[in-house]
C-alpha cells in the first residue's frame, strides 16, 4: 500500500523503528512548547506598590512537612514522549536539564526509565543476595549494608539511548526529549569492593549478574574488575532515601557506564566465570552497525556535552548580554575543557567550567554571549581528560551507521531564528 | 560464683570464640549466611552454555497453546506483534538493511536468552508466573516460527544450549571504542572547514510533544 506524506507523519508516532525519515518538507508547524515565557508581571506588585505578601503571613511551618517547589515553577517537570512505547511502565521520560542549575540534578527530575514499573519495596523486605563463585553464599538486610564503611559520591547515570532518535536527522525538538536521559546525584552506599570482603571471592570470579526484583527481574553481566573498581550498592541520593523510581531500597551504582547496568530494586549479585549474555545485553543495548553486525558490551558513556540554555525551550527573549549555560560528562574521567560555537562550528570560545569539576559527573559550563537579533547556530563541544573530543553526528555515522541507537555523543546544533525562537536543527 | 552465672559466662566463651573465629574470614561479621533453599528460590537465570536451566521440556506444539493464552494479545497470534507491541519473530535478512527488524529469531544470539527472559519477566504484568515445561513450550513455538526448529521437537534443558540461532555470530567484541580519534584534545577553533547548510529541522517532523 502506497502512503502519502501526511500518512506518513502520522506512522511516526505509532512505529519507533520507522520514526526518523529524512523529511525536511513536511510542513507540518509544531509550536514551541507553551512553558516558555514567564508569568506576566502584576502591577499591582510592584514598585511603589505594596504586594500582599509583603503584608500578610504566610504559611506556618506546619503546613509543608515535606517542601516542594514553588507554584510558579509548575513547569520543570519530567515528560515523556507517548509515541515512544507500548506502555508507560516500560518506558521513559526525561531531565528537564533546561531548567536546570549547578551540576546536582534534584531528586523528583531524575529522569525515568522502567522495564516492568516502579517496584514498592518495604525496607526491611529489602535483601541482597550474594552467591555462585563467592566463598560464602550470603544475605544482606539494608541495616547490614548500613553498617558497612559509607562512600558518598557524585556520578552522572545516563541511559545509553539518549540521543538514540538523533542519529539520523533532527527528529525532537527539545533540549528535555533530546538530551534528558541524564541526572546527577550524590549516591550513599557500600562499596561492593567492601561488601565482597565479607562474602570472600573464588579465583575463577570473572563476571558479576546483577539482578533486580522489579518485574522485568532486569538482569546485567558485569566484569569484576569494573565492580572492584568503583560499583556502589547506593540506598540514598543526595542526601535522602533513594526515590521509588529510583530503586528504592537499593540499586546498584556502575559509575561512567550505561544506565541500563545501574540495576534498580536490587536483589542479587551472582558471581561466574562467563558473561551472562541476557536479554538486555543481547537484543537490546547492542549497537548494529551497517554491516548488520552489532557491537555488545558497549559500556561506556562517551563524552558529551549540550546547551541547555538558549535551547527549543529557553528562546532568547531580548537583545543584549545573555549567560549561555550548558552540562559536559565523560564516562572516562573529569571533564578538561568546553568549547561553544555559534556559527556552526567555524570558529570556538573556551567556556567556563564551574567547580567541582568531578569524574564521571556532570559539570556545568557558561559563557557569556551579546545577542543583536542575528540568526546563531550554537553548538558545545566537550573534552574530556583522556583528550577526547567529542565528535560531530557525521563522524558517528560514518563509523556506525545510523542504526546504532544507543551511544549517540554528537554534537547537536540549535538554529537561534531572528525572532529569538530556538530550533533543533541537523547540519550537512 | 553460682551455677547459672558459670553457666552464662562460659555460653559468653563460646560466643566470643565463635564471632572471632568468622570474623577472621569475614572482616565485618555482617549479612547472614543463605541456605540453599534461598539460593535455589532466587536463582532463576539461565547461562547460554544451558548452565542452571531448570528440568523440563515442551514442543512447538504444546507452545502454540500456551502461546495464544499469554502472549498472543501483545505480541500477535504467529508473533508479528500488534500495535506498538513487538513483532517476535520476522526480520531475517534485515539486519543490514536501512530498516533492520530485530526479533528473538532474526536478532538474539541464544535460545537460552529467549528462555530467560521470558521466565523471568513474561508475561508482561505477571512475571515468573509460567512453568518450566510452559516456558520450553513457548520458546519451542518461537524457533518453530522462525524455521529453527521442527514442530514436534521436544526443546529441553538437555538441549537448548545447543540450538543454533542465525545470529550466533552477529556480535563484535571487544569494544573498539574510542573510536573517534579526531584530533588528539586540539581540535580547529577557528575558521574550521564545516558545513552551515541547515538540512532538516526536527519542526518539520513534528512529532514533539506539546504541553498541554
Amino acid at each position: 500500500m502506497k502512503k502519502n506524506k501526511k500518512n506518513e507523519v502520522s506512522n511516526l508516532k505509532l512505529n519507533r523503528r520507522k520514526l526518523i525519515i529524512g523529511a525536511s518538507s513536511i510542513g507540518a508547524i509544531s509550536l514551541a512548547p507553551k512553558n516558555l515565557l514567564s508569568q506576566e508581571a502584576n502591577s499591582e506588585n510592584l514598585p511603589p506598590n505594596l504586594p500582599e505578601w509583603t503584608q500578610y503571613l504566610g504559611d506556618g511551618v506546619d503546613v509543608n512537612p515535606y517542601g516542594m517547589p514553588s507554584e510558579f515553577e509548575g513547569h520543570v517537570i519530567r515528560r515523556n514522549v507517548e509515541w515512544l512505547t507500548a506502555s508507560a511502565e516500560s518506558s521513559v521520560n526525561f531531565t528537564p536539564l533546561q531548567d536546570l542549575e549547578g551540576f546536582v540534578t534534584p531528586n523528583g527530575l531524575c529522569f525515568e526509565r522502567h522495564h516492568g514499573g516502579v517496584a514498592v519495596i518495604n525496607p526491611q523486605d529489602f535483601r541482597l543476595m550474594i552467591n555462585g563463585l563467592v566463598d560464602r553464599e550470603m544475605i544482606f538486610t539494608l541495616d547490614d549494608l548500613k553498617r558497612f564503611p559509607q562512600t558518598n559520591k557524585f556520578y552522572f547515570l545516563e541511559c545509553a539511548a539518549n540521543g538514540g532518535m538523533e542519529w539520523k536527522g533532527s527528529q525532537l525538538n527539545g533540549c528535555q526529549y533530546t538530551f534528558g536521559m541524564v541526572h546527577n546525584v550524590q549516591y550513599t552506599g557500600v562499596k561492593l569492593s567492601d561488601l565482597l570482603l565479607e562474602t570472600g571471592l573464588k579465583d575463577k570470579a570473572k563476571w558479576v549478574l546483577a539482578e533486580g526484583s522489579d518485574s522485568s527481574g532486569m538482569t546485567r553481566s558485569i566484569p569484576i574488575e569494573k565492580i572492584l573498581d568503583d560499583c556502589i550498592i547506593a540506598w540514598a541520593m543526595n542526601g535522602e532515601a533513594l526515590r521509588p523510581e529510583q530503586g528504592y531500597p537499593a540499586r546498584l551504582v556502575v559509575p561512567g557506564w550505561e544506565g541500563n547496568m545501574w540495576v534498580k530494586w536490587i536483589r542479587r549479585l551472582e558471581f561466574g566465570d562467563k558473561p551472562y549474555l541476557t536479554r538486555e545485553e543481547t537484543s537490546k543495548y547492542t549497537d548494529l552497525l551497517t554491516s548488520g553486525k552489532a557491537r555488545m558490551f558497549t559500556w561506556v558513556m562517551d563524552a558529551k556535552s549540550v546547551i541547555t540554555s538558549p535551547s527549543p525551550e529557553k528562546p532568547i527573549l531580548s537583545k543584549g548580554v545573555h549567560q549561555l549555560r550548558g552540562l559536559a560528562w565523560s564516562g572516562r574521567g573529569k571533564i578538561k575543557r568546553v568549547d561553544v560555537s555559534i556559527d556552526g562550528g567555524k570558529n570556538w570560545k573556551t567556556a567556563q567550567l564551574h567547580s567541582p569539576v568531578l569524574s564521571k559527573s556532570l559539570t556545568r559550563f557558561t559563557l557569556p554571549f551579546e545577542w543583536n537579533g542575528e540568526e546563531l547556530l550554537l553548538q558545545s563541544r566537550a573534552i574530556d581528560e583522556t583528550n577526547y573530543v567529542q565528535p560531530t553526528i557525521g563522524e558517528l555515522q560514518k563509523i556506525r551507521g545510523v542504526n546504532s541507537i544507543y551511544h549517540n555523543n554528537s554534537i547537536a546544533t540549535w538554529l537561534v531564528s531572528k525572532n529569538g525562537k530556538v530550533d533543533n536543527v541537523r547540519l550537512g | 560464683m553460682s551455677g547459672l552465672g558459670r553457666c552464662i559466662l562460659s555460653f559468653s566463651l563460646i560466643i566470643f570464640l565463635a564471632s572471632t573465629t568468622i570474623a577472621s574470614d569475614r572482616k565485618f561479621n555482617l549479612g547472614q549466611i543463605a541456605s540453599k533453599e534461598e539460593v535455589a528460590g532466587w536463582d532463576i537465570d539461565v547461562r547460554p552454555d544451558g548452565l542452571d536451566t531448570p528440568i523440563g521440556s515442551g514442543t512447538a506444539l504444546f507452545g502454540e497453546e500456551i502461546y495464544a493464552e499469554q502472549c498472543a494479545a501483545c505480541h500477535g497470534d504467529f508473533g508479528e506483534g500488534a500495535d506498538r507491541w513487538p513483532p517476535l519473530v520476522g526480520g531475517e535478512g534485515s539486519l543490514a538493511s536501512h530498516d533492520p527488524e530485530k526479533t528473538t529469531t532474526s536478532y538474539w544470539p541464544y535460545a537460552s536468552t529467549m528462555y530467560d527472559y521470558i521466565y523471568r519477566a513474561m508475561p508482561y504484568g505477571a512475571a515468573q508466573s509460567l512453568s518450566y515445561d510452559e516456558t520450553y513450550g513457548i520458546v519451542a513455538y518461537l524457533l518453530y516460527m522462525g524455521d529453527i526448529i521442527a514442530e514436534d521437537f521436544v526443546l529441553s534443558d538437555k538441549n537448548i544450549g545447543d540450538i543454533e540461532m542465525p545470529n550466533r555470530d552477529g556480535f563484535l567484541l571487544p569494544d573498539p571504542r574510542p573510536d573517534i580519534i579526531n584530533t588528539q584534545g586540539n581540535p580547529c577553533m577557528s575558521d574550521c572547514q564545516v558545513s552551515t547548510k541547515i538540512i532538516g529541522k526536527a519542526r518539520d517532523i513534528d512529532v514533539t510533544p506539546e504541553d498541554e
